[in-house]
């Protein structure tokens, strides 16, 4: 009898094994679901709305890559990741692609052997204090009290700034960006340090906004971007080039409102537009997915822009100007290379 | 069915490893090892494949690099520079200093708590029996986050104590509660204090001593000397004499506002206030049971018999029925101060930086390296568990009582 | 003679009442309260204690909002009152009871399941009541189950019918050899829960009465009393064949067991979750991926299963040497005599202790939120906390979870009391 129950633990546990096959690609077409990791929430970029439904600028990415691959933006199983678990997850397999904030650097693109197929948000590390403290420059926090979420790259660029400035802080450590929030606004710490884009959200949604003020400094690179597994290059393609046919659509004009008219049109002048929406050429192929694979992609929010404007623009809540992230036409960092 | 008498000895046969009761504890044994051994190869064979796919390797070697990372509470030298492996020792101690605080405090609590719930004060007991369950059913957890929230809402920033009028002020300008700790008075040791510090310890020592001797006058003659105010004469009254003769040698730095923070002083920050409170009062409620029923375990009779030999209420507690029920209480007692250091590792929830929150933690994190992490980890509680225990069973065999 | 006797009564006097201070409520508070100087510092302290509380506490409760849509909205109407928004929990109430991703209109589904736990679990809590009704426990773990994750209604039927199927070749084998049977059960069961799970392939509806609901999608209080649940229930047989184990004359057998239990009590469930979470991932076969719920499960399980062993060795410890003699004197092999002798009464004394390392359980069940897993804590912590419209809720929020816990350990814990005393009784 108790072996009888161990067994039949495992055996539900076997119902939930799938498979396995070489590629990424094969498996997720296989399972006909794309297993997504996210954040536990962060509004705007990846957070459950009031009906459990995944929302945020990470979000979209997701389901534009489930349905460039699947043909359904809502193939997806949302897998909310901590920092101390995201890596775990995509490495043991349990996530196809990783697009919780997760800054490109050396040691997870070499040590961890991860896969950065670019870059969806350009972010840098930031503070935020009361305006009445009167500080101006983050030079000044001599001995200060900062609040810092554990398990991300800000600890280390923040133990950096100070040292290379050679002042002395007190750090305290904090789990979720909710209770950051509530050290910060009770007193408890004097600064608030994140990436500016989680800052300006953070303070977009106080009582009095007007009260805080960003520091100038901008203390680190934070290329944010969705990640895969090292060594499985043809799921990297399909994520690089889902990624890159977002921000092309935007640098040429394709957008949700005249997606369905340019694939009836393939209008032979815009060769580069027909060769993204499959009217032309046989990228998709290239790619093992069918020919309208971006169509579909940007069909679902539209290109990168429309992506941006909805989920984290100066429109929303957040309220986030493009800056960096505007195309490189327009002064930005985003540069996708040419669909050819 | 088997038989009880033994069978006439014959020759071996395979079948007698089955049917045999001689044998057949030898084949489960031998297909138990086989099963584990075999369990075992498959798990480190998947983790090995699992390694070798994603192209990773088990190394301790991350320890030795520098950890990149400040922590807030060091009590031993640490900077960002320094190496993962300090960043750990700084967890450990960190985590001993918060159970070792809690382990004091908690047994305090528990002890008055417990003897309290068994007060003839029908308040007092109705009062006593809320706390033990209140905290008893609900999980530690909650508690220790409820007590960090309600520190940083209730207590005020240090900025309330700034200005003209400030809304907050210092408890005998010694001593500030703000939500982020409390700072108390540092005390500086200049010279001659070490004078003043052996005095008091050969104070310590010549309490013992009186206490000794007035047990053993006690004992030979039946004469009674006091106890209770040569003990603080004893203890206080050398050590006072020093410190002005030496001309006062020990002075205090007091916390002062300074720039964003108190700067001076020790500063006990709050997340260490929150764990140590909430792991204090929660272990608290557990060990007033035991002692409860430890106390509740010394038969009736012995409180009688001490009463009809002439004893007053007091010295029958301590002469018959705590030195009875403490054998009852230390084992579970020390059961709980376990649970309360393993309970420790919820810091992570307050940001208290133990072995949970760095090597655990942020180490965790930023090497990626978890298999080795939580291997080091868990062969840090184990040490601690099994130091423990193998502690309460020399004690456990010192108190046997020793029948016949 | 009989004339001088005129001053003897003839009729008894009446009771006089007693003196004031030796009655009623007087002598009760004398008795009680103040019983000396002592005795009354303590009231005085103690009733000036509650003075405090409560007039801390009253006004919190009595100006309490409980229909507004957000903090902000909530501190309006108080207008600098201190009071409660317990307008969260009416906002939030079934996020907080069900997690943020179960099918609101399923939500009768696990409500009617945590129902029928009472029902399933008192014929094993109650000895007195009819024995029929353990008939009914033995279908839960698959009536709840089918309730609570729903999905074609075969998976739990050919579940049940595997354990049946093991169940009757073990009854039928077990006169012969309990080894056998032991085999030819799993064996049994192997089988039909292998045809099964093809003829589920084959014939399972495509739209099952029961919206089939994943195990990430559990949340809130629920996932708590399902870890809880579960984990004792599977502990238990484990923990059983753990204390054997720790008992057993085998010394690699013993050996193996004692390392388990005390690896396993030695580290906190913390780091055991952190295994299920980061760790666990790189023992199993390339490709495989558990639900974390799944994983969680397994390490909570192995966990209690360390605590319960200790517990049932403590009962196997306290029969008396006696029983293991009469066993023995009647010719019994070991599984004979563990099954109909020793366990039975083992298991009766040892049901306070597991009674008491459940409820432990249950309250650690609060840490998987450490893990990312949003169980009531966890959605405090996480979404309702994190969400524009209630940043700054705590206590209204954390009571509310407190009370929850307290109502079901404080039950739990009376009930083993109630049952302790019974006990005792049966044995004097």
């Amino acid at each position: 009898m108790k072996k009888t129950l161990l067994l039949s633990a495992f055996a539900a546990a076997g119902m939930a094994a799938g498979a396995a096959s070489a590629g990424t690609l094969d498996d997720v077409k296989a399972r006909g679901k794309l297993n997504c990791g996210t954040n536990t929430g962060l509004v705007g970029f990846a957070a459950p709305d009031a009906n459990g439904e995944w929302q945020g600028f990470d979000v979209a990415l997701c389901r534009a890559i489930a349905a460039a691959v699947l043909d359904d933006p809502n193939a997806i199983e949302f897998v909310s990741t901590t920092g101390k678990t995201r890596f775990t997850a995509l490495a043991s397999g349990e996530i196809d692609v990783l697009v919780r904030n997760t800054t490109w650097t050396f040691s997870r693109d070499a040590d961890l052997k991860f896969e950065f197929t670019g870059v969806n948000y350009y972010d840098g590390q930031g503070f935020m204090v009361p305006k009445d403290l009167g500080v101006s420059s983050a030079k000044e926090l001599d001995g200060a009290t900062v609040c810092i979420q554990t398990g991300t790259t800000t600890e280390l660029n923040l133990a950096d700034f100070f040292r290379a400035n050679n002042i002395s802080y007190e750090p305290v450590p904090i789990e979720t960006n909710a209770e950051g929030q509530q050290q910060y606004l009770a007193g408890a710490c004097d600064v608030y340090t994140t990436d500016a884009s989680g800052l300006a959200a953070t303070r977009a949604t106080f009582e009095d906004p007007d009260a805080h003020v960003l520091l100038p400094e901008i203390i680190s690179k934070e290329p944010l971007g969705p990640l895969v597994r090292h060594g499985d290059n043809e799921w990297g393609d399909v994520v690089r080039w889902t990624l890159n046919a977002l921000i092309s659509a935007e640098e040429l004009g394709i957008t949700s409102a005249n997606l369905a008219s340019l694939v009836e049109a393939a209008d032979p002048s815009t060769p580069e537009i027909n060769r993204i929406l499959g009217t032309e050429g046989t990228l998709g192929e290239m790619i093992g997915l069918d020919p309208d694979w971006a169509a579909r992609a940007i069909a679902v929010g539209g290109n990168y822009g429309e992506i941006f404007a909805k989920n984290i623009g100066e429109e929303t809540p957040i309220g986030l100007a493009r800056g960096l992230n505007a195309q490189w036409t327009d002064g930005g960092l985003l540069y996708s290379p040419p669909f050819r | 069915m088997t038989t009880v008498t033994d069978p006439p000895r014959q020759a071996f046969q395979i079948s007698m490893l089955w049917n045999d009761t001689r044998y057949r504890s030898y084949t489960f044994q031998a297909i138990a090892l086989l099963l584990l051994i075999a369990a075992f190869s498959y798990l480190i064979g998947n983790l090995l494949e699992n390694l070798r796919a994603a192209g990773l390797n088990i190394s301790f070697e991350f320890l030795g690099q520098p950890a990149g990372y400040d922590i807030n509470q060091r009590p031993i030298e640490y900077n960002s520079q320094s190496s993962h492996l300090r960043a750990s020792i700084v967890g450990i101690l960190n985590t001993l200093i918060v159970a070792f605080l809690g382990c004091i405090t908690a047994t305090i609590i528990g002890v008055t708590a417990g003897v309290l719930r068994l007060s003839n004060n029908w308040l007092v007991r109705k009062l006593m029996a809320v706390y033990v369950e209140a905290f008893r059913n609900v999980p530690v957890l909650i508690w220790i986050l409820v007590i960090f929230f309600v520190m940083t809402a209730a207590l005020p920033a240090p900025r309330a104590f700034r200005g003209e009028t400030p809304q907050a002020s210092m408890l005998f300008d010694a001593v500030a509660f703000t939500n982020r700790g409390v700072y108390i008075p540092k005390p500086i040791w200049e010279t001659g204090s070490m004078v003043v510090v052996i005095t008091f310890a050969l104070s310590i020592l010549g309490v013992i001593a009186y206490r000794r001797y007035t047990t053993k006058l006690l004992y030979e003659t039946g004469k009674l000397l006091p106890r209770g105010w040569p003990t603080l004469a004893i203890l206080f009254g050398p050590a006072v004499v020093m410190f002005f003769v030496m001309g006062q040698p020990i002075s205090l730095e007091y916390p002062a506002l300074k720039g964003f923070n108190f700067q001076g002083g020790v500063q006990v920050r709050g997340s260490l206030i929150a764990l140590w409170i909430a792991l204090s009062v929660y272990t608290g409620a557990f060990i007033a049971e035991n002692v409860r029923a430890g106390i509740q375990a010394i038969s009736k009779g012995q409180t009688e018999a001490a009463a009809s030999l002439g004893l007053r209420p007091g010295r029958i507690m301590n002469l018959v029925v705590l030195p009875q029920a403490l054998r009852v209480i230390i084992p579970p007692l020390i059961s709980q101060y376990l649970n309360l250091t393993k309970n420790s590792s919820l810091a992570i929830a307050v940001g208290y930086m133990d072995v949970t929150g760095t090597l655990g933690g942020i180490t965790l994190n930023q090497t990626g390296r978890a298999i080795e992490s939580v291997l080091l980890l868990m062969l840090f509680y184990l040490t601690i568990s099994l130091t423990i225990s193998a502690l309460m069973n020399v004690y456990n065999n010192a108190i046997k009582l020793k029948e016949r | 003679m009989s004339d001088h006797i005129s001053f003897v009564r003839t009729e008894q006097l009446p009771e006089l009442p007693p003196p004031a201070r030796e009655q009623g409520v007087v002598k009760w508070m004398r008795e009680n309260l103040f019983a000396g100087p002592v005795n009354s510092a303590l009231t005085v302290v103690s009733i000036f204690v509650i003075f405090q509380l409560v007039t801390g506490v009253w006004p919190w409760f009595a100006n309490s909002v409980w229909n507004t849509d957000s903090l902000s909205e909530c501190r309006q109407v108080l207008d600098g009152r201190t009071g409660a928004c317990f307008s969260v929990l009416t906002e939030r109430w079934n996020q907080l009871l069900f997690g943020f991703k179960y099918p609101s209109s399923e939500y009768w589904r696990p409500a009617l399941a945590f129902l029928l736990l009472l029902p399933a679990a008192a014929p094993v809590m109650f000895f007195d009541l009819p024995r029929k009704l353990l008939a009914f426990t033995a279908i839960y773990p698959f009536l709840a189950f089918h309730l609570i994750w729903g999905g074609t209604v075969l998976i739990p039927i050919f579940a049940m019918a595997g354990f049946v199927g093991a169940y009757l070749v073990f009854s039928g084998l077990v006169s012969r050899s309990f080894l056998w049977a032991s085999v030819g059960a799993v064996v049994a069961a192997l089988v039909i829960w292998r045809v099964g799970g093809m003829l589920t392939g084959m014939i399972g509806p495509d739209n099952p009465t029961l919206v089939s609901v994943p195990s990430r999608d559990m949340g809130g209080f629920m996932l708590n009393m399902i870890l809880g649940v579960v984990c004792v229930s599977l502990s238990l047989p484990l923990g059983i064949v753990l204390a054997l184990g720790r008992q057993s004359d085998m010394p690699i057998i013993k050996i193996i067991c004692v390392v388990f239990i005390e690896f396993i009590r030695g580290v906190p469930l913390i780091t055991l979750l952190f295994v299920a979470n980061v760790v666990l991932a790189y023992f199993l076969p390339p490709g495989t991926t558990f639900d974390l719920i799944l994983r969680v499960i397994i390490m909570i399980t192995l966990f209690a299963s360390a605590y319960i062993a200790e517990v049932i060795r403590g009962g196997l410890a306290a029969l008396p040497r006696g029983q293991y003699e009469a066993a023995d004197s009647l010719g019994l092999d070991y599984p004979q005599a563990m099954r109909l002798i020793i366990l039975p009464q083992a298991l009766k004394i040892s049901i306070p202790g597991i009674v008491n390392v459940a409820v432990g359980l249950f309250k650690d069940t609060t840490l998987v939120s450490v893990i990312s897993m949003f169980d009531i804590v966890g959605m405090i912590r996480g979404p309702i906390l994190a969400s524009t419209a209630w940043n700054g809720v705590y206590w209204e929020l954390f009571l509310f979870a407190a009370v929850l816990f307290f109502i079901v350990c404080y039950g739990i814990s009376q009930y083993s009391q109630w049952l302790e005393r019974r006990l005792a009784t049966d044995h004097r």
